[in-house]
């Protein structure tokens, strides 16, 4: 056990992964970064936020494959060396590139084992980073997550801290069906105790980070830390959550939200992503379908508006959830009491 | 060239099996009984057969939405083929896929594909596989000249050559894409785009099997000695519309009727081996009465096998969920 960062626990899946497995291959633009160039340095980069480095220097250039940038070809040719006997880790870089390879992804790896009558295995993972807060803008920063949630035969993981990211990805390149693993590029350099040896989290297990009696906060990804920054917070006025990391969207833990929401009678979703069919929205209809009976205040989504990701600071700000909007939504379903029917 | 009398008549055999599987499917779609679309390959059976003739099981293949030739040519059983199309639990994707999704990835046979343009990615894919796993194999995308346009294939053009894959690009060039011209849709000449992405480039007549199976031959050869990529493509036509039901109003009237009277490949091969006394006429009847039988067995065998289950809908989404 030491401490790591989100990116050192990555870097330690895929190594400790590749070590295990010869299958296991990564590809992406610029995952070593600096073939061609004129240094000669063949790992200049190591990925654009050095996720990937010093993989080249263990692998060989046989396993560490540099693409062009030209994501529908290499993505599609991670799905098709998945359904041919290789365990490839395509990186997308940004999430927001997949609109040039969408239907690799969605046509081709996602269907393969349902539309060949259950004959195909596609053990494929696509890691990207996703969601706002580095000025990034409205093609760099978005939380794409629900897109791939969308659609069936893919496995959607947003880990929440370095502990989860390690443990989900050497789950995911185990897992014998695609997987997308989305990396929240501000948690990069966050970093907690993480241990050194490998270690599997399972997919649609949620992790309760903490347990109240009031309200039920569900939160994704980087949401899971402002959830529970919160959380702290209301503690101290005397309003106690739960907070559900799913850890996956697809599959999701549904159970664990029910039970929850069935002991506090309240809930509140966090979600980065785009406002409309999110997995807020998803959650919510959940509650209401399975959990109309347990609820004493009307469900709250913590979201953006419906717009594109905004560049200026201050709007970014305006955009993003926060603490502060977390902590408000919490405070309004808490007090909200059921009116007296005349 | 010299080819064993083994391998032409395995051919002939798998040319008159697609030729009459798809002439069957063309009757027995018109009864309605079939749903969905399907697309035919007649006319163009010399190509998917003289690539495939070098092929073997650890070969890769990824085909297009008419794909019934390349399957048939890789050696996927033809009634659960059929069982397939008629989407019977008996399919050989047990009634999930349909036409334009008939694979059998144990025969490296990736799959049809719907989607214009899906397959050249997943070849690269699989020429990796073939290249890290040392296995000898080659991977061949075959697609049409309106794929040859999709920019997932010039893509995958430029990636098998910078990574030097075992790869081979069919262009099955029947000139249309959909209804729409390839003399109209296809800027420059596929030649120039092989020689663009650096790859050599080969050419020959679609509907003359021995033409296909000779430049094939040389192509396949190129990828599997590691010299990278090669381009192959095939001059043919087809011979029914792009689905059926499709009219054909874009195409000139007789011009179908002269590809039938002038350009069949069975007709060709058979003149031609008899011609040299390579195969005997009457060991090509017997395969050909023999199909005609494996043909009739499997419509009859996919009229009667079990429609697919309601338990059938939710099973092989994933591995495990």
């Amino acid at each position: 056990m030491s401490r790591k960062s989100f990116r050192q626990a990555i870097n330690e899946a895929l190594r400790q992964e590749m070590r295990r497995d010869p299958r296991v291959i990564l590809m992406g633009e610029d995952v070593a970064g600096g073939r061609g160039g004129t240094s000669g340095v063949k790992d200049a980069w190591g990925g654009v936020l050095g996720v990937t480095k010093g993989l080249l220097t263990e692998f060989g250039e046989d396993r560490v494959l540099d693409t062009p940038i030209t994501e529908a070809s290499y993505i599609g040719a991670a799905a098709g060396a998945a359904a041919t006997g290789l365990r490839p880790v395509a990186e997308l870089m940004f999430v927001d590139f997949v609109g040039c390879c969408l239907d690799q992804i969605m046509n081709q790896a996602a269907k393969f084992r349902y539309m060949f009558g259950g004959k195909a295995r596609t053990p494929l993972v696509i890691r990207a980073m996703y969601g706002a807060g580095f000025n990034a803008a409205a093609q760099h920063s978005q939380a794409l997550y629900p897109l791939f949630t969308h659609i069936p035969g893919l496995k959607v993981v947003v880990p929440s801290s370095p502990y989860e990211a390690k443990g989900l990805l050497i789950e995911a390149i185990r897992d014998d069906d695609p997987v997308i693993f989305l990396e929240n590029k501000v948690m990069y350099d966050d970093e907690e105790d993480v241990p050194d040896e490998p270690y599997t989290i399972p997919f649609g297990e949620a992790n309760l980070t903490r347990e109240g009696d009031d309200v039920t906060i569900v939160a994704f990804g980087r949401m899971v830390n402002l959830a529970n920054q919160a959380a702290d917070r209301l503690e101290k006025d005397g309003i106690s959550c739960t907070v559900i990391d799913p850890r996956t969207t697809s599959p999701l833990d549904t159970g664990t939200i029910l039970d929850c929401v069935a002991d506090t009678g309240r809930l509140v979703i966090v979600d980065e992503s785009s406002p409309r069919c999110n997995l807020a929205t998803d959650v919510a209809a959940l509650v209401a379908e399975e959990a109309f009976d347990a609820l004493k205040a009307p469900i709250r989504r913590v979201v953006p508006p419906h717009t594109p990701v905004p560049f200026a600071t201050v709007l970014e700000n305006l955009y993003m959830p926060s603490v502060e909007k977390i902590e408000a939504a919490v405070r309004s379903v808490a007090a909200y009491r059921v009116k007296e029917e005349a | 060239m010299q080819i064993s009398r083994d391998i032409l008549t395995r051919s002939y055999r798998a040319m008159r099996t697609i030729r009459d599987f798809e002439e069957r499917l063309h009757v027995e779609f018109a009864t309605g009984e079939i749903p969905g679309f399907v697309h035919l390959y007649c006319g163009e059976e010399a190509s998917g057969v003289g690539v495939c003739a070098h092929l073997t099981d650890t070969d890769t293949i990824a085909s297009t939405h008419r794909g019934h030739g390349h399957c048939i040519a890789k050696g996927v059983a033809v009634d659960g083929m059929m069982a397939e199309i008629y989407g019977r639990q008996t399919g050989v994707c047990r009634g999930k896929g349909g036409s334009m999704h008939i694979a059998d990835l144990s025969l490296g046979m990736l799959g049809a594909n719907g989607i214009v343009g899906g397959g050249p990615p997943l070849i690269c894919g699989a020429a990796l596989s073939h290249k890290l796993l040392k296995d000898n194999g080659v991977a061949v995308a075959f697609y049409g000249d309106g794929a040859s346009n999709e920019g997932s294939t010039l893509e995958s053009l430029n990636l098998a050559t910078v990574w030097q894959l075992p790869a081979v690009f069919v262009v099955e060039d029947n000139g249309y894409g959909e209804a729409t011209g390839a003399s109209y849709a296809c800027a420059g000449t596929q030649k120039d785009r092989a020689a663009g992405f650096g790859m050599p480039y080969f050419e020959c007549d679609g509907t003359d099997f021995f033409a296909v199976y000779e430049t094939a031959g040389e192509a396949i050869s190129h990828a599997r000695s590691g010299k990278g990529p090669a381009m192959l493509h095939v001059h043919l036509s087809r011979w029914y519309g792009h689905f059926e039901g499709d009219a054909m109003t874009y195409r000139a009237e007789g011009e179908v009727a002269r590809e039938r009277a002038e350009h069949d490949c069975l007709v060709n091969f058979r003149k031609h081996v008899t011609e040299i006394s390579l195969l005997e006429g009457s060991a090509l009847d017997d395969i050909d009465a023999s199909v005609k039988s494996e043909i009739d067995a499997a419509v009859a065998a996919a009229k009667a096998a079990p429609l697919p289950e309601e338990a059938d809908l939710m099973k092989d989404v994933y591995v495990s969920y």
